[in-house]
């Protein structure tokens, strides 16, 4: 026991790996939100008269709503006034000159393992670095080009391809969804926009690197992908910020359309700033996530790893629109100290002869709350569907909670589904056995919860599985004592 | 609001003819019942156990109620006679919303209270004192409407370590001309290691709608030992809000079983507190639901203390328009270590009309717990069918065979044989569209 303890200590002290500030030349704009800043972040991304009106509306509807309550979580009130809604790193030289990347930045960058030079980068995948509320390069682009993949940040797609984002941005996630999406909508900045032509499968993986580095900001990214008939993607994303004592906030919006016979995989691999061992500082993760199946014999596939953020307010979904569509969710959510968690899937079949698929681990660990909560619904013509739903909660601790929140919504009789769920701790058996053979505790706890989330892991991209077991055991080992 | 305001002017403009009819008992939960019933009013699907029945609209329609006392004028016992054979049992009636005496208590163990409850509540207020609303107290706006209206309602009372060896049979019979509303109040209390059964049955013949809205109170001391059956067969025009709460100390037993075969539309809540160690709690429901049913049991088993069991298994087929609702809760709080808990709900779909929600929630706060659910929407077996039919069996009689067994597992737990062997017997009726009628009631025969 006292061993454990000495290396709960360790694995304590060693926290949050990613936690240091860039000193960058960061253009923040005044903190508050009104029809102003809007105006001003819009103008400042020299954006067509719509986009702006597309704000504007989402602001206004924003302006009607409160901030939802009905979650698991314990949210301390939000000052919207208190953040500043866009941070620029990139400085300007002059007026008429192109932006240039600050030497900072890219040292920033390759500190967090994301080298934006393409002869160093990882094989095999195109960047796009996002920091505050810019994107600061893409790597790749060229090569993507010659294939027809458009792959930029949202700022250079409006301008580039204004049609294109015009006829999908804000058709699978509206600007009404949500309190959050409402507020996204108005002040989005940078995120990803993928566009994949018919009969294209993308010839290497497509990443967003978000960072958060300006004090008192939040980050609002939106990201918009299309994945047009016979065509496939796989998306990766991840995440860090500083450690402050503050709360920051993200809300970002991700629209997903995969159209007929084409296949999208998105994985994320979250790892926020969850605040230190009191439960101070960290990030606020309120993010609206969802695809839509609109072609016939499509699929889509969210994996995530979520290891961060204080609070996590997340339903990766999936609107099964076109016949013999899929949609697949799996999820690890690793929650430790004072961290909320409350995620989990929407999969709504509407075509026929549609299958859902939900694997969600949960982990518990410290004094954290972590709760699945997820919609199947069936609706009346969706003939043949078929869901199968498991939901595991490991519990590591006993001042910590897990809970399971499904809602089946069935209306044909056609309809096949199955939910599980369970909640236990290790088993002293499981540990004894290991103990038999020689394998200490520490390390037993250690192979059993990867042994508990592989499955979902083995879906996660090679370099992203390996990374995500890494942080699955800095984020637990040592948390049973 | 507009709706609350109207019960609201009616309760202040007849308070002192409520008040002059009941026992000080009932009127002094009523003043604060009515005050919290003022703040909370009814409540609405934004309140996430209300999601799937609005309540709001089963009392806006124009009911009367019954503020006056005045008895319906029938002898239930010429009215109603249960006829499931070899079934012995001590016969009590609720016609309508009130007690019908009976004086009859054989097989009540001495010392036994079972009567009305606004007479006993002026009789034995030392008795009944500390029970009486001491659960629905902390209830939402329809348990508040209920202790502020009802009247009158049953008691059962098994003193320690006695056994009541007939099962209390209480037969709730709607009997009205007119559009009314009806509040009843159950409270039942077994000491430390008392033992009794109680089968309540729900009938309405005539086609007049009505609402009922029950709540019941049930006490378990250390050890004691309570089966509660309810079986309900209405009409389509009746509905029905049910509130069930029960506190079990140590060691304590419950048995729920909650069937319904044919109604209007029912929402039944239970809500049990394990509140000593090695309490075990076991909840089986069944509905069998067509045309426009709408039936939602809605259950939270609170887990305040360590080593207690609970187990539940709802089962629901849904045939032509129904609606079918499960919503079940197991809260394990941090000091309930060693819990043991499993939840099933398991539903047959038959038309593309019918819809079923189904929401079986997990909240946990303690590590050392072993709990699990499931919940599953889903068909006949075809390779089951196929099977029998391939045996010789008409696809018809193959899928009712299939259906009974289906059922066949809530009503197996029914531990009174009699009951257990008639219920096998309605639902295989009610399935091959036989059972239209209630068959016990004089009017059917």
């Amino acid at each position: 026991m006292k061993k454990s303890n000495n290396i709960f200590k360790k694995i304590v002290d060693k926290a949050y790996e990613y936690g240091f500030v860039s000193n960058v030349n960061t253009e923040i704009i005044e903190k508050g939100l009104n029809e102003d800043v809007i105006r001003l972040i819009s103008a400042k991304k020299k954006e067509p008269e719509w986009l702006l009106e597309f704000r504007l509306q989402a602001y206004r509807y924003w302006l009607t709503l409160e901030m939802p309550d009905w979650a698991h979580l314990n949210v301390p009130p939000i000052d919207y006034q208190a953040i500043s809604y866009y941070a620029d790193p990139l400085k300007k030289k002059k007026s008429n000159e192109n932006k240039e990347i600050d030497p900072e930045l890219m040292k920033t960058f390759d500190k967090l393992g994301i080298p934006l030079e393409e002869r160093l980068a990882l094989s095999n995948t195109a960047v796009d670095a996002v920091f505050d509320s810019v994107s600061v390069k893409t790597t790749f682009k060229e090569e993507l080009r010659e294939k027809g993949i458009i792959f930029c940040s949202m700022g250079e797609a409006v301008q580039e391809y204004p049609d294109l984002v015009r006829k999908y941005l804000g058709t699978v996630v509206n600007y009404r969804d949500n309190f959050f999406a409402a507020l996204n909508s108005a002040v989005f900045s940078d995120g990803s926009f993928v566009y994949i032509p018919q009969g294209v499968r993308c010839p290497m993986e497509l990443s967003t690197y978000f960072r958060i580095n300006a004090a008192q900001t939040g980050q609002f990214e939106r990201t918009l992908i299309v994945a047009d008939d016979d065509s496939y993607v796989s998306y990766l994303e991840g995440c860090t910020a500083p450690m402050r004592d503050e709360n920051q906030l993200h809300a970002a919006i991700v629209e997903i359309i995969v159209c007929n016979n084409a296949e999208v995989k998105y994985s994320t691999v979250q790892n926020w700033y969850p605040g230190d061992s009191e439960g101070r500082g960290g990030i606020y993760n309120f993010v609206t996530k969802r695809g839509e199946c609109r072609g016939n014999n499509s699929k889509l596939s969210w994996t995530q790893v979520e290891t961060g953020s204080a609070i996590t307010w997340k339903y990766p979904s999936c609107v099964l629109r076109g016949d013999n569509s899929q949609g697949e969710f799996y999820s690890v959510a690793v929650t430790n100290n004072h961290q909320q968690a409350d995620t989990g899937t929407k999969m709504i079949h509407l075509g026929k002869n549609c299958r859902s698929t939900i694997i969600s681990k949960g982990i518990s660990a410290g004094k954290s709350q972590n709760s699945y909560r997820g919609l199947v619904r069936v609706a009346k013509n969706a003939d043949n569907a078929r869901n199968y739903s498991q939901c595991d909660s490991l519990l590591l601790g006993s001042k910590c909670g897990a809970h399971t929140f499904p809602y089946m919504d069935i209306h044909n009789d056609s309809a096949i589904v199955e939910h599980e769920a369970t909640t236990s701790k290790i088993s002293e058996d499981q540990l004894f056995y290991c103990n038999q053979r020689g394998i200490d505790t520490e390390e037993a706890i250690g192979l059993i919860v990867n042994g508990y989330a592989k499955e979902v892991l083995n879906k996660l991209p090679m370099e992203f599985a390996i990374e995500a077991q890494k942080l699955l055991s800095v984020s637990l080992e040592g948390a049973v004592g | 609001m507009s709706n609350e305001k109207e019960y609201i002017e009616l309760f202040e403009q007849n308070r002192t003819l409520v008040e002059s009819n009941c026992s000080a008992l009932l009127n002094g939960a009523r003043s604060t019942a009515f005050e919290s019933f003022k703040v909370a009013g009814f409540p609405t699907p934004k309140e996430e156990k209300y999601r799937y029945t609005d309540v709001r609209p089963i009392f806006a329609e124009n009911y009367g109620m019954n503020l006056g006392r005045v008895a319906a004028p029938i002898n239930p016992k010429e009215y109603f006679s249960c006829d499931v054979p070899n079934l012995h049992t001590l016969q009590e009636y609720i016609v309508n919303d009130t007690y019908y005496n009976n004086t009859e208590k054989d097989g009540l163990p001495e010392g036994a209270i079972l009567g009305s409850l606004n007479t006993i509540a002026a009789q034995h207020p030392e008795i009944l004192a500390p029970y009486y609303n001491a659960l629905a107290s902390k209830g939402d706006g329809v348990t508040h409407f209920n202790t502020t209206f009802v009247q009158d309602g049953i008691v059962l009372y098994i003193p320690r370590n006695k056994k009541a060896e007939t099962t209390v049979q209480l037969m709730n019979l709607l009997r009205t001309n007119v559009e009314m509303l009806f509040n009843r109040r159950l409270l039942i209390i077994l000491e430390d290691g008392a033992e009794a059964s109680m089968l309540i049955c729900d009938h309405a013949v005539e086609k007049i709608k009505t609402l009922s809205v029950q709540v019941a109170e049930v006490f378990l001391g250390c050890n004691a030992s309570f089966d509660l059956y309810e079986l309900e067969e209405t009409q389509a025009e009746n509905r029905r809000i049910n509130q069930l709460f029960v506190r079990q100390q140590a060691g304590s037993r419950f048995n729920h079983t909650n069937i319904t075969l044919t109604n209007g539309v029912t929402r039944n809540s239970a809500h049990v507190s394990l509140e000593g160690e090695g309490a075990e709690v076991n909840m089986y429901g069944l509905a069998i639901s067509d045309k426009q049913q709408q039936i939602e049991n809605n259950t939270l088993v609170d887990h305040l203390v360590g080593h207690c069991t609970s187990n539940e298994l709802y089962k629901y087929v849904l045939d032509d328009s129904a609606k079918g609702v499960f919503a079940g809760k197991m809260l394990i709080r941090k000091d309930a270590q060693q819990t043991v808990s499993h939840q099933t709900n398991r539903n047959l779909c038959l038309t593309k009309s019918a819809h079923i929600y189904t929401q079986p929630q997990l909240e946990i706060y303690a590590d050392d717990v072993k709990c699990s659910h499931g919940s599953t929407v889903g068909q006949l077996d075809e390779n089951a069918l196929f099977y029998m039919q391939q045996r010789g069996i008409p696809k018809e009689e193959a899928r009712h065979l299939l259906m009974f067994a289906f059922a066949g597992e809530v009503i197996d737990a029914i531990k009174i044989d009699a009951l257990r062997e008639r219920l096998h017997i309605l639902v295989e009726k009610r399935f091959r569209g036989e059972l239209n009628r209630c068959k016990g009631c004089s009017l059917c025969k």
